[in-house]
């Protein structure tokens, strides 16, 4: 038992960081310019296939600078050409071009590198155990992977409170309009801001494909939960969106884990059911890939706002 | 438009659209063209019903796949009810007719809604577009988990063959569909027309446009987008009682993000803001599919792109720029808009073509060769840099007539 609560806290953590890593970027964009980029668990992919392309010329570790570096490039181009364009046609028009977005980015990757799983992986020596508890080892690339994780927070934490264009950004997060008069290039700071947050999802994907898994449905699998995590965690708030994604991390990855049945939860509290029904029957460990929108259904109906959100979506 | 017309212009659209669906069987005979005119039908009302939500009542819906799916296991399991009554002709099912089992997916599809849509329908803007998301992603996870009523993996299978057949109406070809399809197409499409006319379709106009002083006159918002949700999840039902007859198969595919999504896709190709826009997207986005998926691999990405462009340049949608040409045709406009739209046009045009042959190039690199090159009588060699020089020609063209015919289109306004 205390084998199961060690480990699944472990890779709750390290998924809910990975979590965070991407919704860090969304909730910047979205509080910045008011678009839920559908598309960003799209970047995330081409972040991941990126890494393996470049990884089979260049190697791992170049690799996992150079492709968020091509996918912030990509962002910027996205954001100058295409979502400026469109936001004089108002907040749906940007929702439906990062819906379209997505589309195509989705479907070039099944294009150019075909609809199974490609054998994107950690370097071998990353595979060996870090450390072993319980007779359970534990890979030194999930070690590294929390590392880049925390790593990053600190620089993004560091990068927003102390630095000048960090003041900008938070300046521009309220007060859009008075940080253009003071003399601003506000358009570009969004450009930034964009490609910024495509960068960190593309890290995510570079650091995240070796573990889950890299292929052309990565994208649709993650991105709803992205987005339950900027909404649970509150509009715009960056901290809300970190202990979403813990919250959400944690509860997943120990309903996986635990080998239950409703019905047996049920007995245990004192009912007198059928272990083996219909309703009853079904698993935790099942229900483990709906509970991100159980908790979203419900934090919109009860407290819109979020964890820690101000304003309500 | 305004709200005054004659009684024959009124009528016209309609005795049109009648004659038009009279005149298709006696054209068509393939089975295989009466199966895409039967998923046309259907699409049909699926984006029209959405638009309900998003045209008319400015709901952005990422879940609505979950009513047009629910009534297609309606209307499914009403069938299999059906065929199990046959056997001894007793009860209420064995009379009834398997032509009115849309009916009972409108049932089923407004009963969802009004089961799930109050707590919903607060606010409109991204908060609706996000539990809705979550409540598609909900129902199209959570089906999984009751084999019983959606069938697992494979879904529910049945066979529209049975129950009582009214004025010799069997439903046995894809032709014999089409009747069905027609006439349910017909009606539906009339009813949405005419809640567009109702009070409370006025009224769902007004609340997307402005909820804040509907309220402040005495309209609670909630309660309009509430109706209007009910309603559309009926709209929806009824599309997927037809898509159960059709095809005699449910699966739970027809819940999730992707039919969602398809019925947004149609919506917006055709256009929000004019009535008969999503009709015009759903022709569009259906043929495209079914046509381009037996030529190329890459169908859902050219669906994409044109999805794509139509938000960048054409925000109106297809329906929106024929109202435009026509609006402007009325007013004695359109010879001196026209060289600016054609300009638009052909650029467009150029740089779709410079888009395709760069996406079949890159097709060809990665898989081989692909059909469509062949279909076009063409042989590019894709290791030749004259063939990348005639896409980047393509595109550059495309560029410069859109330039050059800018000054047209500005000028106008």
């Amino acid at each position: 038992m205390l084998e199961i609560i060690v480990f699944s806290t472990l890779n709750g953590l390290l998924y809910g960081l990975l979590l965070f890593m991407l919704s860090s970027g969304l909730t910047l964009i979205f509080s910045m310019m008011g678009v839920l980029n559908f598309a960003h668990a799209s970047f995330y992919m081409l972040g991941a296939y990126f890494a393996y392309a470049l990884g089979l010329h260049v190697g791992f570790w170049p690799a996992l600078l150079l492709s968020p570096l091509l996918v912030a490039g990509l962002g910027a181009v996205v954001e100058r050409f295409g979502l400026r364009r469109v936001h004089e046609h108002g907040h749906v028009a940007e929702l439906l071009f990062t819906f379209g977005l997505a589309y195509v980015i989705d479907e070039t990757v099944h294009l150019l590198w075909g609809s199974i799983p490609v054998s994107y992986t950690a370097p071998d020596y990353m595979r060996a155990p870090l450390f072993s508890l319980f007779g359970t080892d534990y890979s030194i690339y999930r070690g590294v992977t929390m590392l880049i994780a925390i790593l990053m927070f600190a620089a993004l934490w560091y990068l927003l409170k102390k630095t000048r264009v960090g003041m900008m950004i938070r300046a521009a997060l309220t007060h859009g309009a008075m940080v253009g008069h003071l003399g601003h290039n506000v358009p570009r700071l969004f450009m930034g801001v964009f490609a910024f947050g495509c960068a960190l999802a593309a890290l995510a994907g570079v650091i995240g494909g070796p573990l889950l898994s890299t292929e052309p449905g990565m994208a649709q699998s993650l991105g709803p939960v992205v987005f339950v995590v900027v909404v649970v965690g509150g509009m715009g708030s960056l901290l809300g969106a970190f202990y979403a994604s813990l919250l959400i991390g944690l509860v997943q990855t120990f309903f996986v884990a635990l080998d239950v049945s409703i019905g047996d939860l049920l007995n245990a509290v004192g009912f007198a059911v059928d272990p083996y029904g219909e309703v009853t029957g079904i698993t935790l460990a099942s229900i483990a890939p709906m509970t991100p929108f159980i908790l979203l259904v419900l934090i919109l109906i009860f407290r819109p706002r979020g964890l820690m959100g101000e304003l309500e979506p | 438009m305004s709200l005054r017309l004659s009684p024959w212009r009124a009528l016209a659209p309609w005795l049109i659209s009648l004659l038009v669906l009279l005149v298709i069987p006696l054209l068509v005979s393939s089975n295989g063209t009466f199966s895409i005119i039967n998923l046309i039908a259907i699409n049909i009302v699926f984006a029209l019903s959405y638009n309900m939500l998003l045209g008319q009542g400015g709901m952005l819906s990422f879940g609505h796949a979950v009513f047009f799916g629910l009534g297609a296991y309606g209307a499914i399991h009403v069938m299999n009810l059906i065929g199990d009554a046959g056997y001894d002709g007793q009860g209420f099912w064995a009379h009834f007719p398997v032509y009115l089992l849309p009916l009972v997916g409108f049932a089923t599809g407004a009963l969802a809604a009004l089961l799930v849509g109050w707590p919903f329908c607060r606010r409109a803007g991204t908060a609706f577009a996000m539990i809705t998301l979550g409540l598609g992603e909900l129902v199209a996870a959570g089906s999984q988990m009751f084999p019983t009523v959606f069938g697992g993996e494979a879904g529910v299978f049945s066979n529209r063959m049975v129950g009582p057949v009214w004025f010799g109406l069997e439903l046995a070809q894809p032709a014999d569909v089409y009747w069905f399809s027609a006439f349910w197409v017909l009606l539906a499409v009339f009813a949405m027309w005419a809640f567009t006319r109702t009070p409370l379709g006025r009224m769902s106009n007004a609340v997307r446009d402005n909820a804040e002083r509907l309220q402040f006159i005495g309209y609670p918002p909630r309660n309009l987008r509430f109706l209007v949700f009910i309603a559309a999840g009926g709209f929806a039902g009824l599309g997927g009682g037809m898509a159960a007859v059709n095809y005699e198969i449910v699966t739970p595919e027809s819940l999730g993000l992707l039919t969602s999504g398809l019925a947004l896709l149609m919506a917006a190709v055709g256009g929000l803001g004019v009535f008969y826009g999503p009709i015009v997207g759903a022709i569009v986005v259906t043929v495209m599919n079914s046509l381009l998926s037996d030529y190329t691999d890459a169908s859902i990405l050219y669906v994409g792109l044109v999805f794509l462009a139509v938000v960048m340049f054409a925000p109106a949608g297809l329906g929106g720029g024929v109202e435009q040409v026509r609006q402007s045709w009325r007013r004695g406009e359109l010879t001196r808009q026209l060289p600016g739209w054609l300009g638009g046009a052909v650029s467009v045009l150029l740089i779709a073509l410079g888009l395709v042959a760069s996406i079949e190039l890159v097709y060809q690199l990665s898989h081989g060769r692909d059909k469509l090159a062949q279909v076009l009588g063409l042989q590019p060699d894709p290791s030749s840099p004259l063939v990348w020089l005639g896409v980047v020609a393509l595109f550059a063209a495309g560029y410069g007539v859109a330039r050059a015919s800018k000054n047209y289109r500005e000028a106008r306004s």
